[in-house]
């Protein structure tokens, strides 16, 4: 099961920078980032080819963060490709708490990540409907 | 463990008996300073018709103003050349107090620390450690000496600099350290981040002090340290640390009423209360050769335990300083200690030791901001628990300060750590 990083962040300047220097210095590669955000704070994701590491060294700093398990399946990069899995997941009422995507090669495939309360059932589901659903090796070499 | 079991254990009625010859010497110096002798004769104060303990009440009080204004020695009671050391408060609020000992006095101040550290389990076989300031304040150098009276090794560290203070611990094998609440909390976070079990390291004792805090942040570092906490109380115009100290029962801390006498009152009518109701502490020191204090005004805030303690101690206890009388907050025209607020807080295990309370007023309203940090363990990436966690800061404090508060939950980290006595309260608001 791959994980991301979950960092809490106030939302004032430099909330990201300081968490990217730590991964520089460190060498620890972001394959993508999204901010999920309440006003005044909120809480930035990152998936890294190296995630339990990233996490150790952003906890040394003093920075709150932490392991959350995920779920990323290969799509198609087409007009359609998320809506396959989306139904999938919805007609077996997996509800998606939240999620992200990105490009892996331009018009052949994405990955889409998402949290959901059981990420075990989400993943059967979805290797049940023929879905390539990603290993931690997979995604983080990807 | 008694230092002094004779002085410890003496019968109230040859205590009392103590306090007054002690108290009538103390007058008698208090007659040879500039101040007294001319506030006796403005009060028609005859000090040979103080002939009980209860005389006493008849003298007037000495507020913190009457001795900034006696700066720098119209309070003192023997000649310059009797003098061997001065103390100062910082001054934060005006011209400092400063504090005057003869060899004789700080002999006594000296035994009374020894006492005080006996009285929590500590021998010569402990290595203490002082991480209060040394110099001017009372704090460091009087811990210091009653520490090598009673025979310790002593690691005068004073403050800050944290990853030494831990590298001392560590290769001293330190047993006892005294220290600010608010620092131990931030230097407890430190060995955590190190990634060290502080209830590892052999300290086993803390003796906490300088400041006011609440019950729930001694349960807190107890816990966190893995120690036993005690409560000390002392203050400069008083020698300093040593005027009360928590025995190993931990019930209240014993005041050592062979060298003062202590009274409690309603500190807006001056009326005298009884054992165990709440009020403002007046001290007077009867064991001071070279500056004689009377009546004090200290406006600390606590009440005298009634009943006697398990130690066979009969000097009466204190129970810890609630607050000032001057650091009430007044929010909306509720009254709130800075200590309450903290209680609350310090019961909330997902928020971090550190934070802080800002006061302004917008539109003629009292605005209260309570900055939390986040605990980093208590951290699961989940945006619903941190709304949850907020709602529940909000709602234990208005249930306690009545307006609403506006909670602010910061990254780990953020607010200034205290290495020393911490700024908790930071009052924008222009009256």
């Amino acid at each position: 099961m791959p994980y991301q990083v979950s960092v809490f962040a106030e939302n004032k300047p430099g909330k990201i920078e300081r968490i990217t220097k730590v991964l520089a210095e460190k060498k620890i590669n972001i394959r993508a980032v999204t901010i999920s955000d309440s006003g005044d704070y909120g809480i930035i994701k990152l998936l890294l080819d190296r995630p339990e590491d990233g996490c150790e060294f952003l906890k040394e700093q003093g920075i709150a963060a932490t392991l959350k398990d995920i779920v990323a399946v290969t799509i198609k990069d087409q007009p359609g490709g998320l809506h396959e899995a989306a139904a999938v997941l919805n007609d077996s009422g997996v509800n998606v708490e939240d999620a992200y995507g990105f490009m892996v090669k331009s018009r052949e495939s994405a990955v889409f990540v998402f949290q959901v309360e059981n990420p075990r059932k989400a993943e059967k589901i979805l290797q049940d409907a023929g879905f390539g659903v990603m290993t931690e090796k997979e995604l983080y070499l990807l | 463990m008694y230092w002094n079991r004779e002085l410890e254990t003496i019968e109230r009625k040859d205590l009392e008996q103590l306090q007054l010859k002690r108290l009538q010497a103390a007058l008698e110096a208090a007659m040879n300073t500039p101040y007294y002798k001319k506030v006796f004769s403005e009060n028609r104060v005859d000090i040979s018709k103080i002939r009980t303990l209860e005389h006493l009440r008849d003298l007037p009080y000495t507020s913190k103003n009457d001795l900034r204004l006696s700066y720098p020695d119209g309070m003192v009671a023997v000649p310059r050349a009797e003098i061997v050391r001065m103390h100062a408060s910082s001054g934060t609020t005006g011209k400092s107090t400063v504090i005057f000992y003869t060899q004789k006095d700080l002999d006594s101040w000296t035994d009374l620390l020894a006492r005080s550290m006996a009285a929590t389990g500590a021998t010569r076989e402990d290595v203490f450690q002082n991480m209060m300031g040394y110099g001017l304040f009372t704090g460091g150098l009087g811990l210091h000496y009653g520490a090598e009276r009673l025979g310790c090794m002593v690691i005068p560290s004073s403050t800050g600099n944290t990853i030494r203070q831990i590298q001392l611990i560590q290769d001293f094998e330190t047993t006892v350290i005294h220290i600010t609440p608010s620092y131990a909390l931030h230097m407890v976070e430190e060995i955590q981040k190190m990634g060290i079990d502080p209830r590892d390291l052999t300290i086993n004792k803390a003796y906490l002090g300088a400041e006011p805090y609440s019950e729930a942040t001694r349960d807190k570092i107890q816990e966190q340290w893995g120690i036993e906490a005690y409560n000390s109380y002392g203050l400069s115009e008083m020698n300093g640390p040593g005027v009360a100290f928590e025995c190993v029962h931990r019930s209240g801390m014993h005041l050592w009423e062979d060298c003062y006498i202590m009274e409690i009152i309603n500190p807006e009518t001056g009326e005298a209360l009884p054992d165990g109701e709440e009020g403002e502490l007046i001290l007077t020191h009867i064991s001071r050769e070279a500056m004689p204090i009377l009546r004090y005004r200290t406006r600390d805030l606590t009440r005298i335990v009634p009943g006697t303690c398990a130690c066979g101690r009969t000097h009466r206890r204190i129970e810890r300083i609630k607050g000032r009388t001057d650091d009430m907050l007044i929010i909306g025209g509720v009254n709130v200690f800075p200590s309450q607020i903290e209680t609350v807080l310090m019961n909330i295990p997902e928020v971090g030791n550190n934070y802080q309370i800002v006061l302004d007023r917008v539109k003629n309203l009292d605005r209260i901001i309570i900055k939390v940090e986040l605990y980093s363990k208590m951290f699961h990436g989940d945006m619903k628990e941190l709304e949850t966690l907020k709602k529940k800061v909000v709602d234990e404090l208005r249930a306690l300060i009545v307006v609403n508060p506006k909670v602010e939950l910061l990254e780990p980290g953020s607010l200034p750590p205290s290495t020393g006595k911490a700024v908790r309260v930071i009052d924008n608001r222009k009256i």
